[in-house]
């Protein structure tokens, strides 16, 4: 990295830019709703979630295994998906990178040829069969 | 061949075979037997093997951005790994006959732990490493709790998870601060720029958290608090599997970390694990004295058997790693091996617990008796097995190095050892009392079950009258490893 | 001989081993007895064949035979150190050799008639001769390392033959406590082996002895270091002060077992060590000291024991452990000749003592009281006879066997520059007056007086071959003990000293072996003194034989009285002086009680109460599992895993460095 003759620090000005515009931008719309919007409040929207499972309660209480394996294949995916970001990002330069003008590209097919599999699986496991009586949990 | 795929053939072998059995699971219909999958993952796992021994003769191969490093430091591990896997596929491929719908994803989750592993022990770059620690040590912590349905079971998986999740963060922080404090990741780059580094406290904190971690995955005293309630409840093939392939794969790792990674804070860490070498065999050997259940008397067992494993890393440079990677062989040789015995013996339901559940068995079974007893004698350490040649090899290496101390310790609690082996051995041939008798009726050894046997006794008498072809490989591997040798074809880094 | 043929002797009894194993379970009994005799007589005559070729004029003091395993000649190779898988003979090798194999033969020969009617016949002959095997490949070895696999072998078979009789709890326990006994003494000989590699970079005999034999400047030191912890695994293997506890325990064996491998070979391994390192040994004066005063100290510990027991079986342990002993005592005073010599002859004796009392025990139908004997030598004529020669020589009474050897170690006791040279003299006098004394009260209880047995007449199983009650063996047993009965009266004969007009040929054939370095240089001393210590031994054996006359032919009785003068101390030496309890207390029960606080209570909640807690989750389900895991059992395991933490950055961060 070159070297400016301005502070190490200087380098984490932009991270605190976008702290404060993030912050700025939260607390004004939450801000503005507040001033703005009307004031209607309901069993419902009070709860912190507007579906699935009620927050209050007792603990006890018994729900489907389903919520937590769709939420976690969610998760995984969702996650998966981001790693295609970083690599979309640097695609032009990966041949340069890694010296050979298609491994970029390959490695990824075989990335998502892997993500495709446990998708395969997961739906032939039943899981994302909701109805499904005896799914092999 | 690109010398990328190179490389990495055995773990692509796994890793495809893997897929192939874990999608072939739900496709298959509910009823129909699993053993083809095993069947498959075993010809996966011999493949992977062969593949390890092919890529022998190609010397030292640099992969993935100098990431992966084959060497036959690396080969020496995968071919245990393999061995270690194959025997517990052959020994669990009747284990899950009738009581489980999805024993193809036990083969699978049992091919991509083995593909971690290997990634371990080939990695020369410490995420890398991370990444290879995770998939084994994910696949285990499913493994451990496969017996769907059982209490103990389950809570060994938690319980393995939780805590494993928890050393992992340590390993993984210790990894970041190695960075701080070199600027690399990469092993031989941390090695040079030691020398030079201007936090030194900052990369010795960073080589302890990489200790806690991998203390962790070995079950070292202090962090071996995990083992004995995991190793209860998990099913008997797999505590054979993770008792030896995953610390296998650990010890590598160390071995790479602090022989090739930390080379010049040897007079620090040589007596950090000096003192953990010593409270693991103490503890694992005082701790197993008092067990009545066998499988949790033999995860103490493991842990002084870490202990010993460990007085070999204080025998730096050169001793240490042959000594450890023969001691690491031995030892998986003899307790996989005790662990199938315990798998045939007590089945999928696991119902002969206790060292009194296991009394007469020499009377109903004695060829069953036999093996146990002499992997017994092995974990003794008897001459004419393999655990007396890795104890002499490790403990002439510590006293070679200057470790007396370490040394009489060491042989002190092999002492004490045979208190507990003994118990067993006792208990096998006695006399039953007339209560339960039916017990071991049950007992049926199919063919792969006594192949594994067979292996795995084979192996533990081979190590013990002629060790020379396994010394010579683990020298070998030691001459890959020790610092400051094939390191420095390395610095081509792009 | 061609060396290659040293291979066969150990190899022959490991086939027999390997048939009955596993096959002898469908074999029939005859065939089990000759699977495991023919080889070890082949042994034998192997042995004589041996002995022929090394005795010829110009034959090689020493032979060595290197054997090649998968097309390589080390058998393992270790930066820059390796064994080979050798083995060699000399002069002492052959003597132990000869003892092996021919009383080994003889014990086989006796155990066809002993164990005929017990279960697991073939398993008995499989365990003895996987014995066999170790103990000639112990003997046999040219370095340490295979040493010590057959030291350790010969306790495994030691193990698996005292717990034969594995359905009795008491031989379980026994086989147990020889086993880990023996591992105590295993770590001295592990660590000398270790100080060998470290300081000769080597295992082998040859190169080690002649290694110290060419630096005379090397005295004490690290050589001491060295000498104690191979007296560490010696005291183990040989059962002396303080490891010795296990060899009385070990008598639940059968009698053939305690005869063979608890008398005659085994036992002595540690003499024989001893003796084969004595090059060593010749250099640490202080060594010799420990080793003299062990010696001296169990031959009167054990000799005291041995007069108080009731067991015939007993009696017989307590004197090879006082024997043994006198053997360290030879060695102490580096009379290494005078150690194998008496090695040599209480392996005819103490074979012949054990297998007579097995004939008695026999004939009394497994009545191993001698309480509960007596006035059997009508009944049992060849055993008493046999017995007599037996108990004759070890007392020390000339011309048998024992007189010589004992004689010769008292001497080279009395006349070594020891500076308690004398003192160690007069222990092993009164020690012989005592061995006299009881070996005299076990003949006279056994064979003398009123008859106190009971005549079984249906109890035992050898109604089948004609006659019940109280019987003489088979010929197939006391043809060995005639056997070893002549060899108990002729054996000493190879070692009559020149004082008495002998040319004591077993110095002169163990000279190339066991030859000082000029260390240890005895006194000069006329023949007259060495003829009047004689004197004084044999009429020390005789007050001793006299003892015995009046207090257990004489008056019966007296000894009860005299016994109940003394209660306390009776009962102490009868108790055998509560060693055992001792260890328990002192060892045993603080090592379980350390680990029970230590780690029961603050690491592991569940290390007693584990499997049962696991059950009680198993029986009630998830529920309890969750509570479990709430219970705060992983809370506490993830703070240990923190705290340890924590140590571990302390000592890497502020530790110490090497």
């Amino acid at each position: 990295m070159a070297m400016h003759n301005y502070p190490y620090i200087w380098n984490y000005l932009p991270l605190v830019l976008q702290i404060l515009v993030a912050l700025g931008l939260a607390c004004g719309m939450v801000g503005a709703s507040f001033f703005i919007g009307k004031h209607k409040n309901s069993r419902t929207k009070a709860g912190a979630y507007e579906c699935g499972m009620d927050p209050v309660g007792d603990a006890r209480g018994r729900f489907s295994v389903r919520f937590y394996m769709v939420a976690m294949l969610f998760i995984l995916f969702d996650v998966e998906a981001v790693f295609m970001l970083p690599w979309a990002v640097i695609f032009r330069r990966l041949p340069q990178i890694t010296g050979s003008k298609m491994f970029g590209f390959y490695e990824m097919l075989v990335y998502l040829g892997f993500v495709a599999v446990g998708l395969f699986y997961v739906w032939k496991k039943g899981i994302l069969d909701w109805s499904a009586e005896k799914g092999d949990l | 061949m690109s010398p990328n795929v190179l490389a990495l053939l055995p773990e692509i072998i796994l890793t495809i075979t893997g897929v192939l059995v874990m999608v072939a699971e739900p496709v298959l219909p509910a009823g129909q037997s699993r053993k083809p999958l095993g069947v498959l993952a075993i010809l996966g796992t011999l493949a992977a093997g062969f593949a390890s021994w092919y890529q022998l003769g190609f010397g030292t191969i640099h992969a993935y951005f100098n990431t992966i490093q084959v060497d036959s430091f690396s080969v020496f591990f995968h071919l245990l790994i393999a061995a270690i896997v194959l025997v517990t596929l052959l020994s669990s491929l009747d284990y899950f006959e009738g009581h489980a719908s999805h024993a193809g994803e036990y083969f699978a989750l049992t091919l991509f732990g083995a593909t971690g592993m290997m990634l371990m022990t080939c990695s020369v770059e410490l995420l890398m490493v991370f990444v290879g620690l995770e998939i084994s040590s994910i696949s285990t912590y499913i493994l451990a709790g496969f017996r769907k349905g059982q209490a103990s079971a389950t809570e060994s998986s938690i319980k393995y998870f939780l805590l494993g999740s928890f050393a992992t963060a340590f390993f993984l922080y210790g990894i970041a601060l190695a960075f701080g404090s070199t600027g690399s990741t990469r092993i031989d780059v941390i090695s040079q720029n030691l020398a030079s580094t201007a936090t030194p406290t900052l990369a010795l904190l960073s080589l302890a958290l990489i200790i806690i971690g991998i203390g962790f995955k070995v079950s070292a005293a202090p962090f071996h608090v995990w083992t004995p309630d995991v190793y209860q409840g998990a099913p008997a093939p797999v505590v054979g599997l993770m008792s030896t392939a995953p610390k296998a794969a650990a010890f590598a790792v160390l071995l790479r970390i602090l022989f090739s990674g930390f080379p010049s804070y040897e007079p620090r860490w040589a007596s950090l694990i000096w003192i953990i070498a010593a409270l693991s065999m103490t503890v694992g050997n005082l701790g197993a004295l008092l067990q009545r259940d066998v499988k949790r008397m033999l995860a103490y067992s493991s842990i002084a058997h870490a202990g010993y494993l460990l007085v070999a890393y204080t025998a730096f440079p050169a001793d240490g790693i042959a000594s450890a990677c023969f001691y690491t062989a031995a030892y998986a040789a003899m307790n996989v091996g005790a662990f199938t015995v315990i798998t045939q013996i007590g089945g999928y339901r696991e119902n002969v617990r206790t060292i009194e559940d296991y009394s007469g068995l020499a009377l109903k079974r004695p060829v069953l008796a036999a093996v146990l007893g002499f992997f017994l004698l092995s974990l003794i350490g008897i001459p004419f097995t393999g655990g007396f040649f890795g104890k002499f090899y490790v403990f002439s290496a510590a006293l070679h190095a200057g470790h007396v101390w370490l040394a009489v310790i060491g042989l002190l609690n092999s002492g004490i050892a045979c208190f507990y082996y003994l118990r067993l051995l006792a208990s096998l041939y006695s006399r039953r009392p007339a209560i339960e008798d039916n017990l071991f009726d049950g007992i049926t050894v199919t063919l792969p079950a006594a192949l594994a046997l067979t292996i795995t006794a084979a192996a533990t008498l081979l190590l013990g009258i002629a060790p020379n072809q396994v010394l010579s490989l683990a020298q070998r591997s030691a001459a890959a490893t020790a610092p400051g040798s094939a390191n420095s074809t390395t610095n081509a880094s792009r | 001989m061609p060396a290659d043929f040293l291979w066969l002797i150990p190899l022959l009894p490991f086939t027999g081993f390997l048939i009955n194993g596993t096959l002898g379970r469908r074999l029939p009994r005859p065939l089990v007895a000759a699977i495991a005799l023919i080889p070890t007589a082949l042994s034998a005559i192997l042995w004589i064949s041996l002995w022929f070729s090394m005795k010829a004029p110009g034959a090689p003091e020493s032979i060595q035979s290197v054997a090649s395993l998968f097309g390589n000649t080390s058998w393992i190779a270790i930066s820059g150190f390796h064994v080979d898988f050798a083995f060699s003979v000399d002069h002492l090798t052959l003597i132990m050799l000869g003892v092996v194999t021919c009383v080994g033969f003889l014990i086989h020969l006796y155990s066809v008639g002993y164990m005929a009617h017990e279960e697991g016949y073939w398993r008995f002959f499989a365990y003895l001769n996987l014995f066999m095997f170790f103990m000639l490949v112990l003997v046999l070895a040219a370095n340490f390392l295979l040493l010590f696999v057959g030291w350790e072998g010969v306790g495994l078979a030691s193990y698996l033959l005292i717990g034969f009789y594995f359905k009795k709890d008491s031989a379980a326990n026994a086989g147990k406590k020889a086993f880990v006994v023996n591992r105590i003494g295993d770590f001295g000989f592990l660590l000398a082996m270790f100080l060998l590699i470290a300081h000769f970079g080597s295992l082998d005999f040859t190169t080690i002895f002649t290694a110290v034999n060419q630096h005379p400047e090397w005295q004490g030191g690290f050589l001491t270091a060295i000498a104690l912890l191979l007296v560490v695994g010696a005291t183990g293997k040989s059962a002396q002060i303080p490891l010795y506890v296990w060899l009385p325990d070990a008598m639940e064996g059968p009698t053939p077992v305690s005869a063979l491998i608890h008398a005659a070979t085994m036992v002595t391994a540690g003499i024989y060590m001893v003796a084969r390192s004595h090059a060593i040994f010749d250099r640490s004066p202080y060594a010799l000291g420990v080793v003299a005063i062990i010696g001296a100290a169990t031959a009167l510990f054990a000799a005291c024991i041995g007069m108080v027991q009731h067991d015939i079986k007993r009696v017989l342990a307590y004197s090879t452990v006082s024997q043994l002993g006198y053997m360290f005592l030879a060695c102490g005073v580096g009379a290494y000749t005078a150690g194998v010599f008496h090695l040599l002859t209480h392996a005819f004796f103490k074979a012949l003592l054990f297998l007579a009392a097995g004939s008695v025990i026999h004939a009394l139908s497994g009545e191993q009281d001698m309480r509960k004997m007596g006035g059997l030598r009508k009944r049992i004529p060849v055993t008493f006879w046999t017995m007599t020669m037996g108990v004759f020589a070890i007392a020390g009474l000339p011309p048998l066997a024992g007189f010589f050897s004992k004689d010769e170690i008292l001497f080279r006791a009395f006349v070594s520059p020891n500076p308690i040279g004398k003192l160690l003299w007069l222990v092993g006098l009164i020690t012989a007056g005592m061995t006299s004394f009881y070996m005299f009260r076990l003949w006279f209880k056994t064979f003398f007086g009123a008859e106190r047995f009971e005549e079984h007449h249906d109890s035992h199983g050898h109604d089948a071959h004609g006659h019940g009650g109280v019987h003489e063996s088979p010929l197939v047993m006391t043809l060995p003990l005639m056997v070893l009965a002549l060899l108990s009266i002729i054996g000493g004969w190879v070692g009559v000293p020149e004082a008495l007009g002998g040319h004591d040929e077993i110095g002169a054939f163990l000279e190339p072996v066991l030859s000082s370095t000029g260390v240890t240089v005895t006194e000069v001393v006329s023949h007259g003194t060495e003829i009047g210590l004689a004197a004084i031994s044999v009429l020390v054996a005789l007050t001793g034989l006299f003892a015995a006359y009046v207090l257990y032919y004489k008056k019966p009785g007296t000894a009860a009285t005299y016994a109940q003068r003394f209660p306390a101390l009776y009962r102490l030496v009868e108790n055998k002086f509560y060693i055992d309890e001792l260890y328990q207390a002192v060892i045993i029960t603080p090592l379980l009680m350390f680990t029970r606080i230590v780690l029961g209570i603050a690491i592991d909640g569940g290390v007693v109460g584990g499997s049962a807690a696991a059950a009680t989750a198993t029986t009630r389900g998830l529920g309890s599992l969750v509570r479990r895991v709430q219970s705060g059992n992983i809370r506490s395991y993830a703070g240990w895993l923190a705290l340890g933490a924590a140590a571990v950055i302390a000592v890497m961060i502020f530790g110490y460095t090497h």
